[in-house]
């Protein structure tokens, strides 16, 4: 057993946190509070080839697998989740989705645009009725001559109103059990009656872009199916294995700011005469946070080793998001306590960072989906 | 007396201002609570209203203008404004408890002629500051002068997170005298909002409680006449520490109604969302959640309702409402943490206040004594207690 992360894992690490502490954390907090999605960000990103981290070598990315992926979403979430969920989604429900159940034509189409960020992937699989129970929906594909037409309303679409592609998950046999007459589509933004609907007023991550995305009789060409007709529900399952890995490495990074603001500031603030660090009180909130925070990473980091190593890692991936979504909204809580009323105002990060982590115990799959995935499992 | 502390039911009057405050909550304030939030503006329409329900003066005698209510009655008010406003639950509880009552307890014939009567009728809100930006927690460490000159005290120093400031007339604030007597040098005086020198500042922009109004203040080279003091000098300190113990009731009653009103939201929802073919409030993960929730809430309603009894029976209520804003305020925190779970996405969004409630319930764990005050007040008053049943 070998806990040691390789150079090229060093590397990865290295590069991201110094792209994400100069680009990233001096913007945070103004795209936070004007609600403006991170362009900029975003490009730079595809410079340094973050977005095709996981877009295998002959198609223009890395080639490399899912821990490469967690390693690089902490660094990035811990300066800022808006930008490291954008990336996130991208990465691992778009591209690594793509690479694993395109065909060949669809690949070489697609990923290179993918991994260039030229276009950026988005998920559709959430309906207004169709949250946890995701195989509750009714999008529908119609097939007509050379392809389908799609009409339906998705939810939550993370990047809706700046994704150039989306894979849309769509009832093509409505005559047998839910889940089981699904398909997956590629839809590009660009055509007939696609478009962004109403877009969500969030608690944090503001700076993200979440839509509704409207298929009004959208033509979707025949070659646009992902995988095998009405086996669409077993992608979108398998994809947020490896989304959960990206959300709870979002959650390890959230977490980790949140240490790292804790340490700071209570080692310079002073009461009762002297730094409150050196209060039990402060300090084994600290210990508890630094001890969590190494538990999430070493299950998110397992998780990530079986998922490239292509063994069973469905429950781990649960495991992984369900600790490391809870344990960062614990140490949220606390890093705004170890600040007091300073630590409620926006004058500090720890004050978003209470927002953005709120989100991670609730998308791909809520808390208690990891639990029923889990315990099925068992 | 001692009947007061034991008897659980309300009388007809608490009864009457629960339905009454619970009424107007629901029609009159919850309406305009999100929107209080998202432009950071206290609703002054809400505020209006309670003043003509007379909640400003609600536990004062009427000799000022009060309503001559007790003190449950009042933490009853105080739980059903939070119920759906978390922020003007703050601006009642911070006015009442904070603002005024130090004036009503420990002010003296001039003070209380001169500000009680606008206080109680809500002409004009209270306001107390005690935190300064290097006196958080540590209170007793106020570096805000007061250097007596001939019949004035010169006021130098700067203090923050002032609930209500902007619509204040008179401000409780804490002095330090003399540096070198440490917390026995501390005084309390009621500073006139147009005293020359007394700058009010915007106050930052925060987490939650968005609309309940706070500012900061700077006083240079403020000249206050002697007759500011409140009490006696140099028993500042300890003013403010009482003050605070009726504060604190005032926060687990703030606590007590954010956690209620997410449970009420939460059993709304679940029982008109379906999934997987069912009401959500149908899965064990759900109702469980809402057991909790109700089991919570009924813990710390107890221990809310029991400090404000202490309090109206003239018993010391210190450390019980210490512990209950304790259990109160982190109730309060897993409870909406809770129901933005059993919401899902929509939890996480604006349109539902559950994700406002989140927010506000922060302040609860922060305001008036963090949690970890609290636990420094229970566990030394324990310790008390036990040298003294066996010394």
């Amino acid at each position: 057993m070998d806990f040691a992360l390789t150079e090229e894992h060093l590397m990865i690490r290295d590069s991201a946190r110094e792209f994400a502490e100069r680009s990233l954390r001096p913007n945070a907090a103004r795209l936070d509070a004007a609600e403006e999605f991170p362009v900029d960000a975003i490009k730079e990103a595809a410079e340094h080839g973050f977005l095709g981290l996981t877009v295998p070598e002959e198609y223009g990315g890395a080639g490399l697998g899912n821990l490469h992926a967690s390693i690089l979403l902490e660094e990035i979430n811990a300066a800022d989740p808006s930008v490291g969920v954008t990336i996130s989604v991208h990465m691992s429900l778009f591209c690594s989705m793509l690479a694993k159940h395109g065909t060949e034509q669809q690949k070489s189409k697609y990923l290179p645009l993918l991994a260039s960020g030229e276009l950026i992937g988005a998920y559709c699989l959430t309906e207004p009725n169709a949250g946890s129970d995701a195989a509750a929906v009714i999008t529908k594909a119609v097939k007509v001559d050379g392809g389908y037409t799609l009409t339906g309303t998705k939810s939550w679409v993370t990047t809706g109103s700046h994704a150039g592609l989306f894979v849309v998950y769509a009832v093509t046999d409505p005559d047998v059990p839910k889940g089981k007459g699904m398909s997956a589509f590629i839809v590009e933004a660009a055509y007939d009656g696609v478009s962004a609907g109403k877009k969500e007023e969030k608690m944090g991550l503001r700076a993200s872009s979440t839509t509704e995305i409207i298929l009004d009789d959208v033509f979707v060409p025949e070659e646009n199916v992902v995988g095998e007709l009405n086996k669409g529900f077993n992608i979108a399952l398998d994809t947020l294995d490896g989304g959960r890995i990206g959300i709870a490495s979002q959650a390890v990074g959230i977490h980790r700011a949140c240490l790292e603001a804790s340490i700071k500031y209570s080692s310079q603030r002073e009461q009762f005469g002297k730094p409150i660090n050196r209060f039990q009180a402060i300090a084994f909130m600290m210990a508890d946070m630094a001890t969590d925070l190494d538990a999430a990473r070493l299950l998110v980091h397992k998780a990530a080793w079986l998922r490239d190593n292509g063994l069973p890692c469905t429950k781990e991936c649960s495991m992984a998001k369900l600790f490391a979504s809870r344990a960062c909204n614990k140490a949220a809580q606390d890093a705004v306590q170890i600040h007091g009323g300073a630590g409620y105002t926006k004058e500090f990060d720890v004050e978003r960072y209470f927002r953005d982590a709120r989100i991670t115990e609730i998308y791909e799959g809520v808390t208690d989906v990891q639990r029923i995935v889990i315990s099925r499992n068992l | 007396m001692s009947d007061l502390v034991t008897n659980f039911d309300l009388s007809e009057e608490q009864e009457m201002i629960r339905d009454t405050v619970r009424q107007f909550a629901r029609e009159v304030i919850a309406p305009g609570a999100a929107h209080a939030d998202e432009h950071k503006k206290l609703n002054e329409a809400a505020w209006d209203g309670m003043v003509e329900l007379c909640l400003p003066g609600l536990p004062f005698s009427e000799e000022w203008g009060g309503a001559g209510f007790d003190n449950l009655s009042y933490s009853i008010a105080v739980e059903e404004i939070s119920r759906v406003c978390g922020s003007m639950g703050l601006t009642l509880a911070a006015h009442v408890s904070l603002g005024t009552w130090p004036i009503y307890a420990f002010g003296s014939q001039a003070l209380k002629e001169r500000y009680l009567p606008g206080l109680c009728s809500g002409e004009f809100m209270g306001a107390y500051a005690l935190t300064e930006p290097g006196a958080g927690s540590d209170s007793a460490s106020t570096q805000t002068t007061a250097v007596l000159d001939g019949d004035e005290y010169i006021i130098n120093g700067a203090k923050c997170f002032t609930t209500n400031g902007s619509y204040s007339k008179c401000f409780v604030i804490t002095v330090q005298t003399d540096p070198e007597l440490g917390s026995k040098g501390i005084m309390a005086m009621v500073i006139d909002r147009d005293q020359p020198g007394f700058i009010i500042e915007p106050g930052e922009e925060k987490l939650g409680m968005r609309g309940s109004d706070w500012v900061n203040l700077v006083f240079q080279d403020c000249r206050v006449p002697k007759d500011a003091v409140l009490g006696e000098e140099g028993e500042g300190f300890a003013t403010f520490m009482k003050t605070l113990e009726g504060g604190r009731i005032s926060i687990a009653a703030l606590s007590l109604g954010i956690a209620q009103g997410a449970l009420d939201q939460a059993l709304a929802y679940s029982s008109e969302r379906e999934q997987f073919g069912m009401p959500l409030n149908k899965h064990q993960a759900v109702a469980f959640k809402l057991a909790d929730m109700e089991t919570e809430i009924q813990a710390a309603r107890h221990m809310v309702y029991h400090a404000s009894r202490l309090k109206d029976a003239g018993r010391a209520y210190g450390a019980a409402a210490a512990t209950a804003k304790y259990f109160a305020s982190e109730v309060a925190m897993r409870a909406t943490y809770e129901a933005i779970q059993i919401f899902g996405g929509n939890g996480y969004s604006r349109e539902y206040p559950v994700e406002r409630m989140y927010r506000d319930a922060k302040l609860c764990v922060i305001g008036e004594g963090t949690s970890e005050v609290q636990k420094i007040i229970i566990s030394r008053d324990l310790l008390k207690r036990f040298a003294t049943n066996n010394g």
